[in-house]
Formats: C-alpha cells, sequence, structure tokens
C-alpha cells in the first residue's frame, strides 16, 4: 500500500484522503436527516398509524388533496391543502415570522449601534443582552407564563400601573393577545442574537469612513443609510434568513407558552397535533413534508433573490 | 450646542438602560419568583421580600431532577465530542482540499442545519424504534446530529479557511500526511475555535425540546428542559410556578456563566457560523 | 460466598411469603404513569404499600404534568413505541376508546370486581366488548355556592341557568355597592381546551340540546336548544363572569372563588377540600349543589370525569400489573383515596361506608351529582374524539368571545364534524 500511495500525486492523494475525512461525516447526516426525511414524506403518501408504522397502504396524495364524491352527488374536496385548520397554522407561522423578524432586526439594530459606540460599561451592555439568549427556550416560555399570567402576572401589573391598560388581560389564552405573547417572548429572547450578528458587521466598517462623513457635516442619520447600512447588507441578510427559517420552524415556544390556541398554532405545531395527539399520523407527515418543501422554497427564492453568499468563497 | 450634547448622552445612557433592563428584567424577577413560597407567591413582588429555599428543597430534593441534569450533561457533551470528532476532520477537507462538488456539499450541509425538525420527527421515530433505542440517552445523542453537525462543520470550515496556508505548506514538505497535519499542525491553533463551537452545540443540545419530549418515556430518563416542561403540580389543576422558577434558575445560570465567560469567543462563533446555537 | 448464602436464604424466605399470599413467584419493581401527582405522590406510597407489602412487589410512580391533552399525547407516542418502561397507565375515562389496542382485556381477571363497580362507568371502559381499564375513582362537577352571600340577600340555590343569572347579578351588584369591588358572579372554565369542552356539553345538556355526538354516533350538536345554550353563556361573559373567565381553567376560577371574590362557581371535587383549607376566605361559608338545569323540568347535567388503571400490553410484568390494577380498583384502595384524597370512589358500597362519611362528608353528597353525570362522546368518536373535542371547544370559545353567533358556530361545526366523521367514526 505505501508504495501505492507514494506513486499518486500529491493532490491526488489529499483528496483520497479528504474523501475517508467527509464520509463519516456524510453518512451521519444521510442517517440522521435524508433518511428519516425520506420517511416521512413516504409516511405522508401512505395511510400509515402510529401505533401500526409498517401497516400503512399507499394512498398517493390522498393526505394532501383527494376528491370525494358523495351519494347525493356533491363533490367534496378533502386534505391538508383544503383543510382550513392547516392554513390557519399557514398564516399564523407567516405572520409570526414576518413580525418577528422585523422586530428583531430593527431593534436589533439599535442595539447593535449602541454597543458599536464607545462608553463606560460596554461590557456589562453586551453581557447583560447575552442572558436572554442563553435562557433555554422552555424556561423563557415557564418564565413569561408567569409574568403573563392575567392574575398573579407582574406585566397586567405594570400595565395598570402605568394606566396602559384598565383591566388585566388573559395573555396567552385571549385569541386576540396569544399571538403578541408568542411574539413579545421570541423578540425578547432572539434580538441579542440579531444584535451580535449585526454588530459584527458594524465592526468592519472601516472608522475612517465615519470620520470622513463627521468631518464633511454629514447628519448621522443620513450617515446610517447612506454609508452604515449599505456596508452591513450582507451580514444582515444573513442574519435575516436564519432568523426567519428559525422562525418559521418555531415548536417549542409555542408548545408551552399556548397549546391549544389556535390564534398562535404554527406548521410545526399542528403536524405534531396531527400525528401525535390525534390519530392522523399520516396526515401530520404529509403537513410536516409541506413545511419542509415551503422552507425549501423560501431558501430557493432568498438566495436566488438576493444573491446572498452563504459558501463563504465568494469573499476569497 | 453643549446642552444638546449633554441631552443626547442623556438620551443615549436612558437607551443602554432600557436594553439591560429588559434584558435582564424577566430573569431577575424568575428568581425573585424561586425564592417565594405560599400565598407570597400570588402576591406581585418586584423586589425580594421573602428569601426561602423552600422551592429549591422541592426541586433537587425532589423525583430525579437532579438524574435529569445529568441527563442533560450526558447526552450534550457526548453529542458535542461526537460532533467535534466528525466535523473537525471533515471542515478540514472542506477547508483545505480543492475537489470537485466542494461548494455543493457546503451548500447541502447548511441545507441540514435548516431542516425543520418536525419534519424528520416521523422518520427518526422510526429509526429510533428500529435501533431499540427508545427511551435511552443514544436516541437524543443520534438525533441531536441533526444540528450540531453541521453548524459544527460549517463554523469549523470557516475557521480552518482562515489558517494562514503557510503552515500546512511547511509540514506537506515536511512529508506529514492530512491525518498528522490536523492533529499535529492545525489542533493546537484551532483549540479556541473548538471551544466555542462546542460550546455553542452545548448550548443547543441541552436547549433541545422536541426530540427529548418524543424519545424519552420514563423519568430516569429526562433530559433537563422535558422535566421542566413537564413539572406538575400538587393536583391536577395546580401550576407549581414556584419549584418551576427554581428549577429555571438552577438549568440557567450554568449557561449564563458559561456564556459570560466564554462571550467575546462566543460573538466570533455566532458571527462565523451565522447560525443559531 | 455468606453473601451468596444470605441472598439464597433471603430468596427462599421471600418465595416461602409469597406462597402465602399467592403472588408472583419473582418480586417485580412496577412503574405506573400517572398525571395526579404532590400530595398524590406522597399518598400512592402509603396507598400501594398493603398491596407491595402483600405481594413483594415494588411501585414507581412516573408523575406527569397536569394537561390531560399533553399527557395523552405521551402515552399515546409511548405505547406507539411499544416502550417497556411503564406497565400501567392511569388513564382519563374519555381514552379508553382511542387507546384500547394497547391495554390488556381485564374482563376475565376483573370479574369477580366488576359488579362492585357502577355499571356506567365500567360500560365506559367497555370496548368492542373488551375491557380497557379499570375505575380506581370519579370525577363530576358540581355548582359550588356561597351560602353566606344567599342567605344575606335571602336567595335560595338555584335550579335553572336563569335563576343563577339572576341570583348572581343581584348579589353581584348589591354587593359592589357596598365596596366589594372585585366581586363576581359565577365563574366556570372558558380556556379554550377540554375543560370547555366540559362545561359547554353540561350547558347544552341541560338544556335539552343532546351530547355534541349521540352514543349512536349522530352529529346532534346543531340544535335550536344547543344554540339557545351557548348564547346563555355568551350572556355572561362580562357580566356576571369577568372577561377574563375566556382564559380560566380549574385553578384560575378556585383563584377567584377562594379568595372570596365569587358567589358561584363550577368545579370538580377537588376544590372543596381546599375551600376549606385553613387559608382560604371562604372556609366554611360554602357549600355545593347539582349544576342548574335549562327550565324546570330538565334534569341536570355534569360531564363524567374520573381515572382507571390500564395494563400495558408491552408490560414484560403483566402479571404483577393486573394484580396492582385489581387492587387499585378495589375497595380497599378505593376508601383509602376516598378518606386521604377526597376522590370519589366507583364502588357503590363505599357511599355508605361510615369511615368516608366521617372524614369526607361531602363525598356521599356527591353521589347524586355524578349519577346524573353524562360522559363526553368519547365512545361512539372512537379514535377521532380528541379533534371533535377540540373542535367544539374551539366552536364554543369563538361563540364565547364574540366571533360569530352560536347559530353561525355550531353550524359550521357540524359540517367540521361530518367531514371528520367521514364514513363513520
Amino acid at each position: 500500500m505505501a508504495t501505492n500511495t507514494g506513486g499518486l500525486s500529491l493532490t491526488q492523494q489529499r483528496q483520497r484522503a479528504a474523501f475517508w475525512f467527509i464520509a463519516p461525516m456524510l453518512a451521519a447526516l444521510f442517517f440522521v436527516a435524508a433518511w428519516p426525511l425520506i420517511r416521512t414524506i413516504w409516511f405522508s403518501l401512505t395511510n400509515t398509524a402510529l401505533s401500526d408504522l409498517y401497516g400503512g397502504e399507499w394512498i398517493g396524495f390522498d393526505n394532501y388533496l383527494s376528491l370525494r364524491i358523495l351519494e347525493s352527488g356533491r363533490w367534496i374536496w378533502r386534505g391538508t391543502l383544503v383543510d382550513p385548520a392547516w392554513w390557519n397554522a399557514v398564516w399564523n407561522t407567516v405572520r409570526f415570522a414576518f413580525v418577528s423578524v422585523f422586530f428583531e432586526t430593527v431593534l436589533g439594530l439599535i442595539v447593535a449601534l449602541v454597543l458599536n459606540a464607545e462608553f463606560k460599561g460596554r461590557g456589562i451592555v453586551r453581557a447583560a443582552i447575552l442572558i436572554p439568549w442563553a435562557i433555554p427556550t422552555i424556561v423563557s416560555a415557564k418564565m413569561w407564563a408567569w409574568m403573563l399570567n392575567d392574575q398573579f402576572g407582574i406585566i397586567n401589573d405594570i400595565m395598570l400601573n402605568l394606566g396602559l391598560i384598565d383591566q388585566k388581560i388573559a395573555w396567552t389564552a385571549s385569541t386576540e393577545t396569544a399571538m403578541y405573547a408568542v411574539l413579545m417572548v421570541d423578540i425578547w429572547k432572539t434580538t441579542p442574537f440579531m444584535a451580535l450578528l449585526i454588530l459584527a458587521g458594524l465592526q468592519m466598517v472601516p472608522r475612517d469612513i465615519y470620520e470622513a462623513a463627521k468631518l464633511d457635516g454629514v447628519n448621522p442619520v443620513k450617515v446610517f443609510f447612506r454609508i452604515t447600512l449599505p456596508l452591513i447588507r450582507p451580514a444582515l441578510a444573513v442574519a435575516i434568513i436564519f432568523r426567519m427559517l428559525d422562525a418559521l420552524r418555531i415548536f417549542d415556544l409555542v408548545y408551552v407558552l399556548t397549546p391549544n390556541s389556535a390564534a398562535t398554532k404554527t406548521m410545526s405545531v399542528i403536524s405534531r397535533e396531527n400525528m401525535i395527539d390525534f390519530d392522523k399520523f399520516a396526515y401530520g407527515a404529509a403537513q410536516s413534508t409541506l413545511l419542509f418543501a415551503i422552507i425549501a422554497v423560501f431558501v430557493s427564492l432568498y438566495i436566488w433573490l438576493g444573491k446572498v453568499d452563504f459558501s463563504g468563497e465568494g469573499q476569497r | 450646542m453643549s446642552g444638546q450634547k449633554l441631552l443626547s448622552t442623556i438620551g443615549f445612557y436612558a437607551l443602554v438602560v432600557v436594553i439591560v433592563v429588559f434584558s435582564v428584567f424577566p430573569f431577575y424577577y424568575a428568581i425573585v419568583t424561586s425564592f417565594t413560597t405560599g400565598t407570597d407567591l400570588f402576591k406581585i413582588n418586584y423586589w425580594p421580600r421573602a428569601f426561602s429555599w423552600a422551592n429549591y428543597e422541592t426541586v433537587l430534593g425532589g423525583r430525579n431532577f437532579v438524574r435529569s441534569i445529568w441527563n442533560s450533561v450526558f447526552i450534550a457533551t457526548t453529542t458535542v465530542v461526537f460532533a467535534l470528532f466528525l466535523a473537525v476532520t471533515a471542515s478540514y477537507a472542506l477547508a483545505r482540499v480543492r475537489f470537485r462538488g466542494r461548494g455543493l456539499l457546503l451548500m447541502m450541509i447548511l441545507a441540514v442545519s435548516m431542516f425543520p425538525q418536525i419534519a424528520v420527527l416521523a422518520g427518526l421515530f422510526e429509526l429510533v424504534r428500529f435501533l431499540g433505542i427508545f427511551n435511552t440517552p443514544w436516541a437524543m445523542i443520534l438525533s441531536y446530529v441533526i444540528f450540531t453537525l453541521p453548524f459544527t462543520v460549517w463554523v469549523l470550515t470557516t475557521f480552518m479557511r482562515d489558517l494562514p496556508v503557510e503552515i500546512e505548506e511547511a509540514a506537506i514538505v515536511d512529508g506529514a500526511t492530512p491525518w498528522i497535519i490536523i492533529t499535529r499542525v492545525f489542533m493546537p491553533l484551532l483549540w479556541p475555535a473548538l471551544v466555542t463551537t462546542g460550546l455553542l452545540a452545548f448550548i443547543g443540545a441541552w436547549n433541545e425540546f422536541l426530540f427529548a419530549l418524543t424519545f424519552t418515556s420514563s423519568e430516569t430518563t429526562r433530559t433537563v428542559p422535558v422535566a421542566i416542561g413537564l413539572l406538575s403540580g400538587a393536583s391536577q389543576q395546580e401550576i407549581p410556578w414556584g419549584p418551576i422558577m427554581a428549577a429555571s434558575v438552577i438549568v440557567t445560570v450554568p449557561l449564563i456563566i458559561l456564556v459570560l465567560i466564554f462571550q467575546r469567543k462566543i460573538v466570533a462563533g455566532l458571527t462565523a457560523g451565522g447560525v443559531k446555537g | 460466598m455468606t453473601i451468596m448464602k444470605g441472598r439464597a436464604l433471603r430468596a427462599t424466605a421471600t418465595a416461602a411469603m409469597l406462597a402465602v399470599f399467592g403472588a408472583p413467584v419473582m418480586a417485580e419493581e412496577l412503574f405506573y404513569v400517572s398525571g395526579a401527582v404532590g400530595n398524590a405522590v406522597e399518598n400512592f406510597k402509603a396507598l400501594v404499600k398493603p398491596w407491595e407489602e402483600a405481594t413483594g412487589n415494588t411501585v414507581t410512580l412516573v408523575p406527569m404534568p397536569a394537561s390531560t391533552t399533553d399527557q395523552f399525547g405521551q402515552y399515546r407516542l409511548w405505547l406507539a413505541a411499544g416502550a417497556t418502561d411503564i406497565d400501567l397507565y392511569q388513564t382519563d375515562v374519555i381514552w379508553a376508546p382511542q387507546l384500547a389496542d394497547h391495554f390488556v382485556d381485564l374482563t376475565e381477571a376483573a370479574k369477580d370486581l366488576i359488579p362492585q363497580h357502577f355499571p356506567s362507568i365500567i360500560e365506559s371502559q367497555t370496548v368492542n366488548g373488551k375491557l380497557v381499564a379499570l375505575p380506581i375513582f370519579t370525577d363530576a362537577p358540581a355548582l359550588y355556592y356561597r351560602t353566606d352571600l344567599l342567605e344575606k340577600h335571602g336567595k335560595t340555590p338555584p335550579k335553572t341557568w336563569a335563576e343563577l343569572a339572576e341570583t348572581a347579578k343581584f348579589i353581584q351588584d348589591a354587593e359592589r355597592a357596598e365596596g366589594a369591588k372585585d366581586l363576581w358572579g359565577f365563574v366556570w372554565q372558558g380556556n379554550a381546551y377540554e375543560g370547555l369542552t366540559c362545561n359547554a356539553l353540561e350547558w347544552i345538556k341541560s338544556y335539552g340540546g343532546g351530547q355534541i355526538v349521540e352514543p349512536d354516533g349522530t352529529i346532534s350538536v346543531n340544535n335550536e336548544n344547543a344554540v339557545a345554550a351557548l348564547e346563555m353563556a355568551k350572556s355572561w361573559v362580562g357580566t356576571i363572569s369577568p372577561d377574563g373567565v375566556l382564559a380560566y381553567q380549574e385553578e384560575e376560577a378556585r383563584g377567584v372563588w377562594q379568595t372570596g371574590n365569587a358567589v358561584f362557581m363550577r368545579n370538580w371535587p377537588y376544590a372543596y377540600g381546599l375551600g376549606n383549607g385553613d387559608d382560604s376566605a371562604v372556609k366554611g361559608k360554602f357549600a355545593v349543589t347539582t349544576l342548574p338545569v335549562g327550565k324546570e323540568g330538565d334534569s341536570s347535567a355534569a360531564t363524567l370525569g374520573g381515572w382507571n388503571v390500564a395494563v400495558s400490553k408491552y408490560s414484560t410484568k403483566q402479571e404483577a400489573a393486573i394484580s396492582l390494577a385489581l387492587y387499585l380498583a378495589g375497595p380497599e384502595a378505593q376508601k383509602q383515596r376516598a378518606i386521604a384524597e377526597s376522590n370519589l370512589p366507583t364502588i357503590i358500597a363505599l357511599y355508605d361506608d361510615p369511615d368516608i362519611a366521617a372524614a369526607q362528608p361531602i363525598i356521599p353528597q356527591w353521589k347524586d351529582v355524578f349519577l346524573n353525570a353524562v360522559p363526553r362522546p368519547s365512545a361512539p368518536t372512537l379514535g377521532k374524539y380528541n379533534e371533535v373535542s377540540a373542535k367544539f371547544w374551539s366552536a364554543v370559545h369563538n361563540t364565547l368571545s364574540g366571533k360569530g353567533s352560536a347559530a353561525e358556530n355550531l353550524e359550521l361545526l357540524e359540517v367540521e364534524l361530518t367531514d371528520i366523521k367521514g364514513s363513520g367514526w
């Protein structure tokens, strides 16, 4: 063997080694990601039940859409694609994703700009904003559920004292406010992450640009929109898409904070509900497949439209 | 002019205070609550009024919470070690060796990290059952690979790409094989990156909920988030806020300490990965 | 060597002991999963102790969160995974049809025990002739009322819902005029969850509006009486009940009640013991009665609750598990539970038991309440009950919060239920 490798060119030898270095990782990813995904898609095309995973029969796309003609001659469309509960979940998820990411970006920008300035105690502020990020989602959901409690919650108390509301609000249970509650917690928890990503982008902006602008007496707001924002656009774009994808698949926060509210049920939550709580395993699998498809389309669109460079090779 | 400047300084610091208060208050309030017991719980306290360890005693003394902490430590550590081992070699190949389809491969790995967990839940459940590891730590270790591995590979690849070419070239001239290069030459340079990625992956695994909820059935195998999620009260209809807050504080304090110690490195890691840890 | 000898000796002793009790020869360690925990955990040890001593087996309780819906999802998952780690499940009265396939048929084993129980409860746990679970205690809500306030204002406990609303309004207005600003007339459970299904079923049934899906599988929910019942409930919100009632589960209702801020409350028996606790503002100032009816001549309806014990098909220690199930459903354990936890027994004779009557005087009284109990439509809807219930509570919650009228929402609900039903439940 030793003589053999000796005959190979250095590049070939390196490529061969590279193959063996990558193979175990790819195998692992295949087992935990690709194969389960294929199985989920397969389940979605059958009538499999949770209690009998191998007893499913192929039913084509019936879980997605099927037409039944009743005896009375009436036509009835059935399946996820005509299920109002599913579309409600899609709407909830999309709304949640856009609103939360919007606020997280704006607030993140503000926090990042603050952190980018030189001032005493900057280290403390940076440490403080890392706290929400470090707290497990379940824990933050529980903490906020307690603070948002309608009877004994501190949020109602603060708002009553400030005169913002005149009656205690049942944040997590009332259909009007449940989504606000989820948004509030998510924004609280994820803004730090956004801020740090944006901050990294900000720190790459050369200081002398600002100095020059200052000398020319350009309005700081103008500087921000004309100079800073275009320069950090790539960092911002990457941060936004990652947050967006995270927001589209949100599960644990909603599951713990507002378990049964139709006003906040997201795609992940409704899929799990169908798979496990209701006796519709294959139907839930169809919904998770759709979620996957939606995210895939979203990513492709974004890459295509935004020409975002993920590989990082463009910089070299 | 100077009045205006003073005003803007005050405004700036006011903003800073608002940011800090918003970030820290919920955790502060959880701590206050965790020291409160009985009917005091149902009075709103802005400041700690009583100071009682009772909730902590309930949590730590009661049913298996300590066990859950060890489960989480074991699962998260094993996951991280496993992911780092696979990732170091793979990212060396991805960062340092030119071959066809490298960009595509990187994209695929990144795509995996964007998988919605729910999309693989059904398939993973079947796999876990098939392997006979339902309700064991291995079910979680296996399933956590799906988000820790792409992340670690991605971040380490970025780090390695930035290591100077000269070092490697010198090693190659000395006749070092790729394995030697990784273990002898790169590892010493890479360890700060490994610590950061490892920590971020650890936090990810420590916080995971959906898989842990789905793949455990007995109380002794629960991880910390599941244990907190399923912490139950004294009667069917009672929610034990005091102990829940105590448990939350217990599991969060170590994380916060870790994060504060490594904060600079974490920021660097997050930026390199662009992935939520 | 000595260790081995000692172990052998002990084994023989145990075997001899077991032979006496006629129990399984091996000492087993069983796992029992249940949602009722906390002080129930403490009591559980005492509860199973006689059985543990008699058989040499041990039982470990695996506690689960209070929410029935959460428990159910987990149990279904574990059973689907064929988990061998849990031997016995404590099941809600509505689960039997949905989980029947995973549990052992107890008909044979419990044939001596069955006749002692209320037949209706045994029936609720029987699916296609298979006895899925044995009842260990039952549950039925009642109307709690403040004796002091009713007396003060010269009112009697209401017989109809209209009377209840009127009395509640009267006392609420009068008391508020005297300065009790936070007082409300009536608190109940209006959150969107299984509890709302229970509440709404009671209104509809007591109005003569059927029980959502009838035992023969017909969807009956869209009818005039049901519409009237929901419109009535809607009229309470913001008048005699706080707006927040739409977010209340049992604990929130009890919170308002126990601080002395409600005249009436609809709740389960557990609130009785707690309401008479030392830190309760209403201690000794309240009583319970059956829930009101729609109009004179209708019969009161309380939703049947209650818990049962089922033996997992996947348990490797079935013999011991069945023995434990029989013990927990038997008179000895039920009596202990009744006295220690004020759980309602399912064994008829225990309602005349002097010890229970002495320790928990409320229990014999409650017999009337739960004899009127209506089951939720879990039997006819089989595996689809959870979905049916979720649709139902959503429709009711929408009505109560003013999204559409009762008539509109029930019409829509009928369509949705018909869809879920498909060609048959």
